[in-house]
């Protein structure tokens, strides 16, 4: 099968421009090379998709409504949609990929299931799929992520998973990903890595998006019903690794016309030293098995990203969105902490729905991309604010 | 013939050390190579530490850690193996690393400086076969760097055959699943049976078995079934909190040949 690279579409190899590829120890080659082979055939048989789409329906809870934020919009001057990931079971996007993922994971016959988390939405995803599935969960998370997410850590714990900590170099979410690789080399033969975001070695950034688009094929059907168009003006997501936005952003890539905004975490700042900001401040280089754009010193070794939300503290990005990036398909702007925790009040406050921490950064760009009265203005909302509840607290928003 | 394919000319079987570049003090790197070499290593392996080394266990990620921070980097490798050659001239030399280091410090660059030092092999774990065939291949050989690969239990018989033709050293045969300085964990047998498969294919690169061989007794076992075999987590265990670490370094040797 020849295949023509797309925005959508990688190369055979796994290719978006320069970026992807698969960057693996010859331990994890067998069990990549397996998926690379059978991704695209198991997805596409009738009986997987099937089961897929029911459980997505009457167990995730989708379509997910897409809402015209109406007080967002006055304030703003322009016509703002919410595309209500939140409402998801487990309150984020991330049991998209997690559904689809471990229905894979069932055919190629895999027994165990291992995860990264970052914020734990990831990690609560995979292991409420493996309870549902009856199968074993371990999930790694960093020592300091466990701290920052609490109440995530025992849902994970109370849905059976084992967590483990990841106590290595910063303790957060690169951390974590690097443990749960290591897992996988140890135990290559019954184990399916499920990982939660449009990294790692190809195929994963192709398979994550692919599970991740019915964010925006949904989008397309509501925004013809509610606006009479199936393309907006601007779609906004926030990006660590990028799977909401990969998802928000998948079926539009092919029109021009529709601008894309990816947020990222500044941190204290984009060039305080304490950011998130890879599109900024990374250059090419390989993190987890693929090509990317990569927070790194001068030598090559990864630097330790910050963000006060969990699951945007990444050095890298997805390769689709570097190559987005890189050919200016995607405009990429950064907001900071305190931008972030604004927009969570402001959201609270006129529209009546908490934001998660990492969703609120897509939320304060509002005033920031240039639309007019008439744009229509897509924000994924991906996850509800839960889980952040701590973090606000001690913030002090009130 | 190459200095690697000469130390496989020896009636012996052959201990390959690896150790950390930097570790456990920034200028440790040549005084332990020379330890090493004189304690009776055959083979030396040169860790070029990284921030996340996937392939590794604890013991080499803290040492990769106390490396880096003790300010080890390609530069400061290569300014201190410049005349390393002429403390350790016949014992093959090899650089094992990550490959984004080399990408950042440039693969040229990398060779180039590499083979001015004397070093005769690399090994770079995430270096995919099909990408070293079509970027690294000739600016390796222009250099006269032998890639050494990994193959492991899950490794499919013909994927052997392609890394063993594009083979001219050893081939690293990892011990079993898992990264380094685990134990073997196998059921009874399951090693034995494919150390025995991988015999019966008559490969033309000689093979060194590593991961998980700890001491004499661990070393002798994987000896059974190949040209030798490789040591490196226990290495760096036993440099640990040491005053003098190429005693330690050449103490350990002896541990194992003796």
């Amino acid at each position: 099968m020849t295949i023509t690279p797309t925005y959508q579409q990688p190369t055979e190899r796994g290719y978006y421009g320069q970026f992807g590829g698969a960057f693996i120890p010859e331990m994890l080659y067998p069990n990549v090379e397996e998926l690379r082979q059978q991704y695209l055939s198991i997805m596409a048989e009738p009986a997987f998709q099937q089961e897929y789409q029911q459980l997505l329906r009457d167990y995730v809870g989708r379509p997910t409504p897409l809402f015209e934020a109406k007080r967002l919009s006055a304030k703003y001057n322009t016509r703002v949609f919410l595309k209500r990931e939140d409402l998801c079971h487990t309150g984020a996007h991330k049991v998209n990929n997690t559904v689809g993922q471990i229905l894979l994971a069932r055919r190629l016959g895999k027994t165990r299931i291992i995860a990264e988390t970052g914020a734990g939405q990831h990690g609560v995803a995979t292991a409420t799929v493996c309870a549902l599935m009856g199968m074993e969960c371990i999930v790694y998370m960093g020592e300091v992520d466990m701290e920052r997410q609490k109440p995530n850590v025992y849902r994970m714990r109370l849905l059976g998973a084992e967590v483990r900590p990841a106590s290595s170099g910063s303790k957060t979410l690169k951390d974590a990903t690097n443990e749960a690789i290591r897992d996988w080399i140890s135990n290559p033969v019954d184990t399916h890595y499920i990982i939660g975001s449009v990294v790692g070695p190809h195929p994963y950034p192709d398979l994550v998006a692919r599970l991740q688009a019915v964010i925006s094929e949904e989008m397309r059907k509501q925004l013809l019903e509610k606006t009479g168009s199936e393309l907006p003006q601007y779609v906004v997501a926030c990006v660590g690794g990028g799977s909401n936005a990969a998802g928000a952003f998948y079926h539009f890539l092919e029109d021009p016309e529709v601008k894309l905004v990816a947020v990222e975490a500044a941190g204290h700042g984009v060039h305080s030293g304490h950011s998130a900001a890879t599109s900024v401040l990374g250059k090419p280089g390989i993190i987890h098995g693929a090509r990317t754009l990569l927070m790194q010193d001068e030598d090559g070794q990864i630097t330790e990203p910050y963000s006060l939300s969990a699951g945007l503290d990444y050095p890298g990005i997805g390769p689709l969105h570097a190559f987005l990036a890189d050919a200016g398909r995607a405009q990429f702007i950064s907001v900071t902490d305190d931008d972030a925790l604004k927009a969570v009040v402001e959201c609270s406050r006129l529209e009546g729905i908490i934001p998660a921490l990492e969703t609120a950064h897509a939320l304060a760009v509002l005033d920031r991309i240039g639309a007019g009265p008439d744009d229509v203005v897509v924000i994924n909302l991906s996850g509800r604010g839960d889980k952040d509840l701590e973090t606000y607290i001690q913030q002090d928003l009130m | 013939m190459n200095r690697i394919q000469n130390a496989f000319q020896q009636d012996k079987k052959l201990l390959n050390i690896y150790f950390t570049a930097g570790y456990p003090q920034l200028e440790s790197t040549v005084p332990i190579l020379r330890a090493l070499a004189d304690a009776g290593a055959d083979v030396i392996e040169i860790g070029v530490p990284f921030s996340d080394p996937l392939a590794d266990g604890p013991v080499i990620q803290a040492s990769s850690s106390v490396a880096l921070q003790n300010g080890m980097n390609m530069r400061v490798l290569f300014g201190q193996l410049k005349d390393v050659r002429e403390q350790v001239p016949n014992t093959p030399i090899l650089l094992m690393g990550y490959l984004n280091p080399v990408m950042q410090f440039g693969v040229e660059n990398f060779c180039r400086e590499a083979a001015a030092a004397g070093v005769d092999g690399v090994i770079l774990p995430d270096l995919p076969l099909d990408d070293y065939v079509a970027e690294y291949q000739d600016i390796f050989r222009r250099h006269n760097l032998r890639p050494v690969f990994l193959i492991t239990p899950q490794t499919a018989p013909e994927r052997i055959r392609r890394i063993d033709e594009l083979t001219e050293s050893f081939l690293y045969l990892v011990s079993g699943p898992g990264t380094t300085g685990g134990a073997n964990t196998q059921a009874e047998g399951v090693q034995e049976a494919y150390f025995q498969r991988i015999s019966d294919m008559n490969l033309r690169n000689p093979r060194l078995v590593g991961f998980g061989i700890s001491d004499k007794q661990s070393f002798d076992a994987a000896c059974q079934h190949a040209e030798g075999a490789i040591i490196g987590s226990a290495l760096i265990k036993a440099l640990e909190g040491t005053d003098d670490a190429p005693a330690a370094a050449a103490a350990f040797v002896s541990s194992i040949i003796k």
